[in-house]
């Protein structure tokens, strides 16, 4: 986490060696299936079937353009009332449940929170008994440097494997016909406080994987797997000299700031980048025709911004990077020097819009810190940004110069009571994604609405060492309403409609071909509304909280499915997963304060739900 | 044999006492059992406390023990992020040998030390340094201890970034990698290998690892005590225990006082700075 030590070396070394080698191998038959598609269509611009849908789910976002949109259309806004509950199973697990379940052939299959078991359940039998399970026994220790409960964003399937990561820093290759681990590469160290919740994307026999800990003094990094034997392909580190960062003559930033050497180093105090932060433990998207990934870091480390003056580079933005070598293209920086807590993490979709009345190709980033960014994904230029929830922290971004507008009044500083700062630290948005609809042109927002008082000052001790933090409690934002789900027009930029939800919706979204968008709330309601004014259709209540990734699918007999994990937890569902005590607001960074009241709305308990019509 | 992971091995041992612990109630009438002194710890984290018992809280930890006529459990977690949710106040021990009395997670009992941070430095041609105000620190390499992200650090690394001594400030993890014995100790090696020329560090750490460095080195208490208007350097620590068990606490409270003499040579076989304690 510190300094890099001489295995680390040697990994980056040998990694660099393999990327050398790696670019040999262009093609590779694990791309199976996920295949770039031959360019010249226009929307959706990215792989995935989406046209003439397969009904199947090979990765927590669908695609690659990471839109979560299913052609499917048998359930629709007419008929989906008549939803009923097709079949359950339970996952034998008490932590929060943020995974997306995958569909692949007539084979469903579904990973835990910590300790990851790997289940695939069999479509094609009534009640989709399970096949097999696959339990990779990580390391205990690794819940106790998970920072907000031990959760797993989900797995990815590409040619005949079952791709995931484990919280204690393995990445696993398991044959989806038999569940035997086909490699098993151990990535990082939970003894340097890093652990991996996000889900792995497969593209073109690359496993790309990234760290979690930010707030263990890890440094972020985004690693190439090759998906045939796991090994090392290349890996880039979001702080540091540019030769780690991975930037050299191919790294073109729109902007002026971001150009210059080893801007990693220099936007830092001494060495701090070492143990600056910015992981990466959000999701990745790629562009076949580009060739590019795209993806988010969190927030630098530490918190507090006194004790790192400058840009802090690159925690906090978004990168974009060859596929096959790593190297980076350009960068953008949401939140400069962050004050907040406002990781860069949060989903980038990519669509072909029209904006100023011509066609860009462009991603869409929903921030943690409150504004829809609008980007040319070719180049990384912010077309437009706007906030899609309250915010007061910043003022607005400025598209000349891409920089944010941080409000003075709302600068944290010890010792100085800053009182609502809104968006809170998970900001007004998290890791939840979103789910875009061609149909309807709308990009559709699971968020929080929470401001946060920043109070005085608490003793505390850790590892022998008496410290002193500011005492964080967060709360329901202007309305009263903690949650939020919005349906955005990107191109009138502004919400076509909004729904209040009490509490903070932490799960995904989902959006068919039917016309109908589904989301979870903590309180455990599955919602079918409708895609075009929000208006609710069916709703079902499951057995805990909901922070899963809803999805849907055909099965075998040709009926279309939507499915969904509940099992409350996460960082705004630890108070019940974790078992947190409601009188320690200051409890999950300040979160509990803000969420009193769960406990008596939900309990723990992770099952999955199928809905299908009669 | 290799070094297993501590953490693996604690959290074993851990799932055999829950379990053992567990069917120790069942017996009908057992004959009466000896007293135990449930105590969580970190097993890495000289000179506090370690799995092979050769820290001064284990000291004192079998001191206060021998007084009660109990023995001794330790339940081993690194003291991390969660560490008293996780252990105090899940009820896997009934005391944690050290907390801030002002630390609300745990009931404290009365101090029985006080300590300061020190400024660290070269006996041999380090930096005379007194004070967080000593225009010294703007020139010289400072060394600080960070953490993470939840809006808190130690109170050096305040006090420096207050006063803008920051370009010339390097920071070390409290948690380090727990790999290595102590992971907090690194910044003082630091000091001793000359990577910096000063560092802040909580009085206990500087004061052991001072002793066993092949480099002599000096500690100077930090001025001011309590950085006006809010800011403390020096904190009274005292046994914790589980929020409501004042019995147990008034217990804890007189042994402490009863073996005052004990407790103080066992913190001076350890080095641990004391501050003269302050009468209102």
């Amino acid at each position: 986490m510190r300094r890099i030590g001489g295995i680390a070396v040697a990994c980056l070394l040998a990694a660099l060696v393999a990327l050398g080698l790696a670019g040999c191998r262009a093609e590779d038959s694990l791309g199976r299936g996920t295949a770039p598609r031959p360019s010249g269509s226009v929307a959706p611009i990215a792989a995935g079937p989406a046209a003439a849908d397969d009904g199947e789910w090979r990765m927590p976002a669908r695609s690659y353009d990471s839109t979560r949109f299913s052609g499917l259309d048998q359930i629709n806004a007419g008929n989906v009332a008549n939803l009923k509950l097709a079949w359950s199973f339970s996952t034998g697990s008490l932590k929060g449940h943020e995974a997306a379940p995958l569909v692949v052939g007539g084979t469903m299959y579904v990973v835990t929170p910590f300790p990851n078991v790997l289940y695939a359940l069999d479509l094609t039998k009534p009640g989709a008994p399970a096949k097999w399970s696959f339990k990779p026994q990580p390391d205990p220790a690794a819940q106790g440097v998970a920072c907000c409960d031990v959760v797993n964003r989900g797995a990815a399937y590409a040619g005949g494997r079952i791709f995931y990561n484990t919280l204690d820093d393995h990445t696993i290759a398991v044959d989806a016909a038999t569940g035997k681990a086909a490699w098993n590469t151990r990535v990082g160290d939970i003894n340097r406080g890093e652990t991996l919740t996000m889900a792995p994307l497969v593209v073109k026999g690359k496993v790309l994987v990234g760290n979690s800990g930010g707030e263990m003094g890890v440094r972020g990094w985004l690693t190439a797997l090759d998906a045939a034997s796991g090994r090392l392909l290349w890996r880039a580190y979001s702080t540091g000299p540019d030769a780690d960062v991975l930037i050299g003559p191919g790294f073109k930033p729109f902007y002026a700031k971001d150009r210059g050497k080893d801007l990693g180093v220099s936007t830092w105090p001494p060495e701090q980048w070492k143990i600056g932060g910015g992981t990466v433990w959000g999701w990745v998207s790629y562009d076949p025709e580009l060739n590019l990934i795209y993806y988010g870091t969190a927030n630098p480390g530490p918190w507090n911004a006194e004790q790192r003056p400058g840009d802090n580079k690159w925690t906090a933005g978004i990168f974009a990077r060859d596929l096959d070598t790593g190297q980076a293209r350009w960068y953008y920086q949401m939140s400069p020097h962050d004050l907040f807590d406002y990781d860069g993490v949060n989903e980038n979709v990519l669509l072909d819009l029209p904006v100023g009345g011509r066609p860009r190709k462009v991603l869409l980033h929903p921030d943690r810190n409150g504004y829809l960014y609008v980007i040319d994904r070719t180049n990384g230029e912010v077309l437009s940004a706007d906030p899609f929830g309250f915010v007061n922290s910043t003022s607005g971004v400025d598209l000349k110069t891409g920089q944010l507008q941080y409000v003075a009044e709302k600068r944290t500083q010890l010792g100085k009571v800053v009182r609502e700062i809104c968006p809170a630290a998970p900001g007004a948005k998290d890791w939840q994604p979103s789910a875009w609809s061609p149909r309807t042109k709308l990009l559709y927002l699971p968020h929080q609405n929470l401001c946060m008082d920043y109070e005085g000052v608490e003793a505390n001790y850790i590892s022998g060492t008496p410290f002193v933090g500011a005492d964080v409690k967060m709360y329901a934002g202007p309305g009263g309403k903690r949650g939020e789900f919005t349906a955005w027009d990107p191109v009138a930029r502004r919400p076509a409609w909004k729904i209040d939800e009490d509490l903070p919706v932490w799960s995904g979204a989902l959006a068919t071909a039917g016309d109908v968008v589904f989301y979870g709330t903590m309180d455990g309601w599955f919602k079918a509304v409708d895609a075009r004014n929000g208006k609710e259709l069916w709703r079902f209540k499951a057995g805990s909280g909901i922070i899963g990734q809803p999805i849907s699918y055909r099965g075998p007999d040709g009926k279309q499915y939507v499915a969904v994990l509940s099992g409350v937890g996460g960082w705004s569902g630890a108070i019940v997963a974790g078992g947190l005590d409601p009188q320690d607001g200051t409890a999950a960074l300040g979160f509990v304060n803000a969420m009193k009241d769960l406990p008596d709305k939900t309990t723990p308990g992770g099952m999955l739900y199928v809905f299908s019509l009669p | 044999m290799s070094r297993r992971d501590p953490v693996l091995v604690v959290l074993s041992v851990l799932v055999v006492l829950v379990f053992s612990a567990g069917c120790a109630r069942k017996p009908p009438s057992p004959p009466p059992a000896a007293r135990e002194l449930r105590v969580c710890a970190d097993p890495n984290n000289l000179p506090f406390s370690n799995r092979r018992g050769e820290g001064f809280e284990n000291a004192i930890a079998a001191l206060l023990a021998r007084d009660l006529g109990a023995t001794v459990r330790y339940t081993w977690w690194a003291e991390r992020r969660g560490f008293f949710r996780n252990t105090l106040k899940a009820g896997l021990c009934d005391v944690v040998m050290g907390v801030p009395t002002s630390f609300e997670m745990a009931l404290p009992t009365r101090p029985y030390y006080r300590s300061t941070y020190v400024f660290l430095t070269r006996r041999d041609g380090g930096p005379a340094v007194r004070s967080f105000d000593d225009p010294v620190l703007r020139r010289v390499r400072v060394g600080v201890q960070l953490l993470g992200k939840d809006g808190a650090n130690t109170p050096p690394a305040h006090a420096l970034s207050r006063r803008g001594v920051v370009g010339n400030v390097r920071g070390y993890t409290v948690y380090g990698d727990y790999r290595q014995d102590s992971p907090p100790a690194r910044i003082v090696d630091a000091v001793a290998r000359g990577e910096v020329d000063v560092a802040v560090v909580w009085g206990p750490l500087a004061g052991y690892y001072a002793r066993r460095s092949p480099v002599p080195l000096a500690l100077t208490p930090v001025e001011p005590q309590i950085d006006l208007p809010f800011l403390p350097f020096v904190f009274d620590i005292a046994v914790g225990v589980r929020r409501g068990e004042t019995a147990l606490r008034d217990e804890i409270d007189r042994v402490l006082e009863r073996r005052r003499p004990e407790i103080d040579a066992i913190l001076d076989r350890y080095g641990v700075p004391r501050v003269e304690e302050v009468t209102p």
